[in-house]
C-alpha cells in the first residue's frame, strides 16, 4: 500500500539484487578494504611456492646457524630474511606464507565439512519435523554444550596417543579438518533448520507438493536455494572461527607439527623465545592471523547487513 | 473556511537512481464534518496522501512542493513539536493493522491513559473515566474489564474498535482511516464502518477514508477522489462518480466489478496494470491501458477540469462520454 | 447443475474432519488444575464433518469468514494435510489414505492455485524453470523441444508473453505472477482445480483479468473448480453452487442463484447483508452478536448459536443436520427446519 509495492520485491540471486549487492559493496569502504586485504592474503598464500624465497619444508634449505635473525628494519638483520628467521633458522616470511596457506586451507575445508553435515541435517530436521527433528536438534544441543576446543583437545590428544606422534604429525591436517568440521556442524544445522521452517510455510513449497514432487527434490531444488543467504553469512564467521580454532589447537601443540607450521604453530614455536628478545617469531604471524580473521569477520558483517531482508528499504 | 485544504501536493522519493514522484500535484479540500473517500489501487498514492497529511512521511519520501492547510495553518513546514500537538490531538489516523497503533506490551487502559495525559492535564482517574466513556461509545462490552487487557487478548474486530476509541479520545476534528477494515471479515467490516459513520456524523468529525473498495466508499462518503499513478484523475460527489463516472479508468474500475456483469459472463476487464512509479508515461498515466487514447493523450498530461458534475483529468472526456452510460445499473 | 443419481461425483468429501493439536510436546499438555497435574490436550477443530460433492464441470464456491476452515478444506483435498477422520474420494477412489507415490497419477488431474502470487512461485527459479519442472516430472518421456513447446503454449493461453521465460518472478506484477501460477498448474493438464482465494491479494482491475482467465480456462479445458473465497460478489459471478462454511461446518449449500435470491440460514443472510454495495438501495445490514468463537472450544449444539438472533433451547443442545429444502438447497438450521425464521 505504498511505494514499496511498485518496486519489485527484493528477491535474491537476481540481476537487481546483484546490482544491489554491488552498489552496497562499492559504497561501503570497510567492505572494499577488507575484500582487498583478504584477496591479497589469499593470493599470496596460494602462490606461496612461487613467491617465497625459501621452502620451509625443505630441510636442506634450513641452516640452524641462521636462527633468530631479526627483521630487516632492526639492527643486526640479514637482508636476505625480510621478516627475520625463527628459532630453527627458517625464513619467517616464507614460513608465514606457507603457514597462511595451511591455515586457510584447513579453515575452508573444515567449514565445507561443517556445511555439508550441518546443511543436510538442518534440511532434514526442518523439513521432516516431528520426532526426527527433536532428536537431531537435541543432538545439536548436546554437541553445542561442549566447547569446540574441549572436544577437539580430547579428540586430538587421544588420537595423538593412539597413533603416536610420528603418524599423527603426518596426518595432522586431516585430523584437524575432521575435528573442527565435526564439532561445529550444529551452527549450520540450526541456522538452516530455522530458515527451512520459515520457507516451508511459503506457498511455493505447497505448490511443489501439490505437483507431486518428492521430499528430496523439494528440499534440494526449492527450499535450499532460498536458504542460501544465512548460509553465506555464517560461512564467513565459521571460516574465521575455524582458522582461530586451528591456530589455538596448534598453539597448544595438538595441531600442525613444527616441521609444517601453520600460523598457530608458528606463534606457538616463537612463544618460548619472546623473552629472549626474539619477539618477531610470535608477533608477525600473530598480526597476520589477526588481520586475516578481522577482514573475514568484517566481510561477514557487511554480508549480513546486505542479505538481511529486514534492513531492505525501498 | 475549510477544515483541510491541500494544494499542489507533490511527494517524491529519493531513490538510488534519481527521484520518483509518488504524488503529483494533488489538490483537494475537506469541509468540517465532511467524509471524503480516496480510492485507487495499490501504488496509486492514496496511502502516501494519508501519510503526508499527518506529516508522517519518512525518508526517503519527502514533500517536494505544495501546501497542506489545516484550519488555515500550513502544516508542511511546521516544527515537529507543534505538529505532534496537532497529530493525535486534532487529527488522527487509523491504520489497516490495529497493531500499528496498539503497543503489545501495554494494557488497553495504560495506552489510553497515556495518550490522554500526553495532551491534556488530567489525573489518572479522570483519564480512565474518559477512556471508559469512549470505549462505550464504540460499543465495547464491559469496558472496565477491557482496560486491564492486552491487545493480543482481543479479536481483530475488537482491536480495531479500540483503535477507534483511542483515536476519539482527544476529540479530533479530522480522522484519516487507511484501509481500516481490509484485514477484517465482511460482517465485522460492516459493523466497524457503521460505527465510524455514526461517530463522524454525530460529532461532525471530518473523515478521509482511504480504500480500494468502491462499495465501502459508496456507503461511507460524501465525496470521492479517484487516484491513479500518484494523481487525482477524478473528483466529485460519491453518488455522481459511482452512478456516472467520467474518467475511463473510473468507468473501467466500476465495470470490472463482478456485480456489473451477468453471472458466468466475462467481466469487463481493464487491460494491463498500473505503471510503476519509476516508469509513468509522459502523457496521461492511464493512456497505455485506455481504449480511447489519442495522440494528445500520449504527449501531454491532462489537466483536471470540471466536466458535468465532477472534475476529471482526461483529454477525451467529451468524446467518450455520451454513449458509454448504458447498462450501468445492475 | 442438477446431478443424476447414478453419476459418480468428481470429488466427494464424506464427514471430513480436521483437528490441529494445539499442545504438541508432552510438557505442554501438562496442566496444573485444582492442586494436581493433569494431562490435557487442546485441539483446534478446523473442519467438523464436512460432506460435499463436486460434479464434473461445475464451479463450487466455498465461502466463509476467516477461521471458518475453508482453506483447511482446500488443503485437505489437495493432500497438503491429512484428515483426522472422514474420507475424500476422487472419481470414486479414496485418495486421503494413499501414499505420495500412489497419488502421483492423481496429481496430474488435480491442481491448486494459491492466494499469494508473491509467495507461490519459487523466487530463485526463472519462469521457464518453474513451468518446465512439472512437465518434465510428470512426463519423463517428453523431448526437450516438446517440453518447451508445451510451456510456451500454456504461457500463451494465460496471456503471458513466452519471450519473458528467462525472467524471475519478482520482475512481474502481482497479476502476471498469478497468471504464471495458473499456468504452472495448467502445465500438467488437470481436470480439477482447487483455487484458494486466488484473487484476493490482487488489485480490483487485476481481479477481473484473473477471473476472466479462469473462466476461459474452464470453458476451453472443461475444468472443474473448487473456489475458496470470502468475497461474495465473486461467488455470485463465478460459482455454480455455493457452500457457506461457519466454524468448520457447512451451514448452507445451494445453487448460486437460489442462495443470493433466497438465503435461508441466518448466517448466510447476515453475510449477504454485510457486503458493501455500490448502489444505495439495500437495507442496512443484519448485525450479529459478538464475534466468531475460537474453534478451540466449539459451542454446544449449533455452531452459530452463540451469535444467532433466533437461537432457542434446541439450538443450544442439538447440532442441526443438513436438510434438503424444497428448492434444492441444503440448510443446517433448526429454525429453518421448524419454519420459525419468518421475520
Amino acid at each position: 500500500m505504498s511505494i514499496l509495492n511498485t518496486i519489485p520485491e527484493p528477491s535474491r540471486w537476481s540481476r537487481i539484487k546483484k546490482s544491489k549487492i554491488g552498489y552496497s559493496f562499492r559504497s561501503n569502504p570497510v567492505a572494499v578494504v577488507s575484500m582487498c586485504i583478504f584477496v591479497c592474503i589469499t593470493i599470496m598464500a596460494l602462490l606461496a611456492p612461487l613467491i617465497a624465497p625459501f621452502d620451509p619444508y625443505d630441510p636442506a634449505q634450513i641452516d640452524i646457524m641462521n636462527s633468530e635473525y631479526p627483521p630487516v628494519w632492526i639492527d643486526g638483520a640479514d637482508p636476505q630474511f625480510l621478516f627475520g628467521t625463527d628459532d630453527q633458522g627458517r625464513d619467517l616470511w616464507s614460513t608465514i606464507l606457507y603457514g597462511t596457506r595451511l591455515s586457510l586451507m584447513i579453515g575452508l575445508c573444515a567449514v565445507t565439512l561443517q556445511a555439508v553435515i550441518g546443511i543436510s541435517i538442518g534440511l532434514i530436521s526442518g523439513y521432516v519435523g516431528g520426532r526426527l527433528d527433536s532428536l537431531l536438534m537435541r543432538l545439536a544441543d548436546i554437541q553445542l554444550s561442549f566447547s569446540t576446543l574441549m572436544v577437539a583437545i580430547i579428540f586430538l590428544a587421544v588420537a595423538q596417543a593412539m597413533f603416536g606422534s610420528e603418524l599423527f604429525s603426518r596426518y595432522a591436517i586431516y585430523f584437524l579438518i575432521a575435528v573442527i568440521g565435526v564439532s561445529e556442524w550444529p551452527q549450520y544445522a540450526r541456522t538452516v533448520r530455522a530458515t527451512v521452517l520459515a520457507e516451508k510455510k511459503k506457498e511455493y513449497v505447497d505448490s511443489a507438493r501439490v505437483l507431486g514432487f518428492g521430499p528430496l527434490r523439494i528440499m534440494v531444488r526449492h527450499i535450499l536455494p532460498n536458504s542460501l543467504s544465512p548460509i553465506f553469512v555464517i560461512s564467513t564467521v565459521q571460516v574465521a572461527n575455524a582458522i582461530i580454532s586451528e591456530a589455538s589447537l596448534s598453539f597448544l601443540g595438538l595441531g600442525m607439527p613444527p616441521s609444517q607450521p601453520s600460523l598457530g604453530s608458528l606463534i606457538s614455536s616463537g612463544f618460548d623465545y619472546i623473552f629472549s628478545g626474539s619477539w618477531w617469531i610470535t608477533a608477525i604471524p600473530g598480526v597476520v592471523l589477526v588481520v586475516l580473521v578481522l577482514v573475514i569477520n568484517l566481510l561477514g558483517d557487511w554480508l549480513r547487513d546486505v542479505l538481511n531482508p529486514k534492513l531492505h528499504k525501498g | 473556511m475549510s477544515l483541510l485544504s491541500v494544494r499542489d501536493l507533490t511527494v517524491k522519493f529519493a531513490m538510488r537512481d534519481g527521484n520518483v514522484t509518488a504524488l503529483n500535484q494533488v489538490s483537494f479540500d475537506l469541509a468540517r464534518g465532511e467524509r471524503l473517500g480516496i480510492v485507487g489501487e495499490s501504488g496509486a498514492g492514496k496511502s502516501i496522501t494519508g501519510f503526508s497529511l499527518m506529516n508522517l512521511l519518512s525518508s526517503p519520501g519527502y514533500i517536494a512542493d505544495g501546501t497542506i492547510q489545516f484550519q488555515g495553518q500550513d502544516i508542511v513546514n511546521l516544527p515537529d513539536a507543534k505538529m505532534r500537538n496537532i497529530r493525535g490531538n486534532r487529527m488522527a489516523m487509523i491504520f489497516q493493522d490495529p497493531m500499528v497503533t496498539l503497543n503489545p506490551v501495554l494494557t488497553i487502559g495504560q495506552q489510553m491513559v497515556e495518550t490522554l495525559k500526553a495532551h491534556r492535564r488530567l489525573s489518572k482517574a479522570e483519564a480512565e473515566q474518559i477512556a471508559i466513556m469512549k470505549l462505550r461509545q464504540v460499543y465495547i462490552p464491559s469496558p472496565e474489564e477491557r482496560l486491564m487487557q492486552y491487545p493480543h487478548e482481543l479479536s481483530g474486530g475488537m482491536r480495531q474498535r479500540i483503535v477507534i476509541a483511542i483515536v476519539l479520545l482527544l476529540d479530533p476534528e479530522l480522522i484519516i482511516a487507511d484501509e481500516p477494515t481490509t484485514a477484517l471479515d465482511v460482517t465485522i467490516q460492516a459493523d466497524i464502518m457503521e460505527l465510524l459513520l455514526e461517530l463522524c456524523q454525530s460529532a461532525k468529525v471530518g473523515l478521509i477514508l482511504i480504500t480500494h473498495d468502491l462499495g465501502v466508499v459508496s456507503q461511507m462518503t460524501d465525496r470521492t477522489l479517484v487516484m491513479y499513478a500518484g494523481r487525482i484523475i477524478e473528483a466529485g460527489s460519491t453518488r455522481e462518480i459511482i452512478n456516472d463516472p467520467q474518467h475511463p479508468y473510473t468507468q473501467g474500475l466500476i465495470n470490472a466489478l463482478p456485480q456489473q456483469t451477468a453471472p458466468g459472463q466475462r467481466l469487463k476487464q481493464i487491460p494491463g496494470s498500473m505503471p510503476s512509479l519509476t516508469a509513468v508515461p509522459k502523457g496521461c498515466p492511464f493512456e497505455p491501458r485506455c481504449a480511447f487514447a489519442t495522440d494528445v493523450c500520449r504527449s501531454t498530461p491532462p489537466e483536471i477540469v470540471r466536466h458535468a458534475h465532477v472534475e476529471v483529468a482526461c483529454h477525451e472526456v467529451n468524446r467518450l462520454h455520451a454513449p458509454q452510460q448504458e447498462g450501468q445499473s445492475a | 447443475m442438477t446431478m443424476s443419481a447414478n453419476e459418480t461425483p468428481l470429488l466427494e468429501l464424506r464427514k471430513l474432519e480436521k483437528r490441529f493439536e494445539l499442545d504438541q510436546g508432552f510438557l505442554e499438555t501438562l496442566k496444573f488444575r485444582g492442586g494436581k497435574f493433569v494431562r490435557e490436550k487442546r485441539d483446534v477443530h478446523a473442519v467438523n464433518g464436512v460432506s460435499l460433492q463436486v460434479t464434473r464441470g461445475e464451479a463450487l464456491c466455498v465461502v466463509g469468514e476467516s477461521g471458518c476452515g475453508k482453506s483447511t478444506v482446500a488443503r485437505l483435498i489437495a493432500g497438503l494435510l491429512t484428515p483426522s477422520s472422514g474420507e475424500i474420494h476422487y472419481e470414486g477412489t479414496r485418495i486421503d489414505d494413499k501414499s505420495r507415490h500412489d497419488l502421483l497419477p492423481m496429481r496430474k488431474k488435480m491442481q491448486m492455485i494459491f492466494q499469494n502470487p508473491y509467495a507461490s512461485l519459487n523466487p530463485r527459479m526463472t519462469i521457464k524453470q518453474a513451468l518446465e519442472e512439472p512437465v518434465r516430472y510428470h512426463n519423463r518421456a517428453l523431448s526437450r523441444g516438446d517440453v518447451e513447446a508445451k510451456v510456451a503454449d500454456v504461457m500463451q493461453s494465460v496471456g503471458v508473453d513466452p519471450s519473458w521465460m528467462g525472467r524471475y518472478p519478482h520482475e512481474f506484477s502481482g497479476g502476471q505472477r498469478q497468471r504464471i501460477a495458473i499456468a504452472r498448474a495448467l502445465t500438467v493438464d488437470p481436470e480439477f482445480i482447487i483455487a484458494d482465494e486466488p484473487i484476493s491479494a490482487l488489485d480490483v482491475s487485476i481481479q477481473a483479468q484473473v477471473l476472466n482467465l479462469m473462466l476461459e480456462a474452464k470453458e476451453q479445458r472443461g475444468l472443474t473448480y473448487l473456489f475458496i473465497t470470502h468475497d461474495l460478489s465473486v461467488v455470485q459471478h463465478f460459482g455454480t453452487r455455493v457452500a457457506v462454511l461457519y466454524l468448520g461446518s457447512v451451514c448452507e449449500l445451494s445453487d448460486t442463484a437460489t442462495l443470493f435470491e433466497n438465503p435461508k440460514h441466518p448466517y448466510t443472510k447476515a453475510l449477504l447483508s454485510a457486503v458493501p454495495q455500490l448502489k444505495d438501495d439495500k437495507p442496512s445490514h443484519i448485525r450479529l452478536k459478538g464475534e466468531i468463537p475460537t474453534p478451540i472450544n466449539l459451542p454446544q449444539g449449533c455452531p452459530f448459536q452463540s451469535r444467532c438472533a433466533h437461537a432457542n433451547a434446541r439450538c443450544m443442545s442439538e447440532t442441526p443436520r443438513p436438510l434438503t429444502q424444497p428448492d434444492g438447497s441444503m440448510v443446517a438450521c433448526h429454525g429453518v427446519e421448524e419454519d420459525r425464521l419468518l421475520s
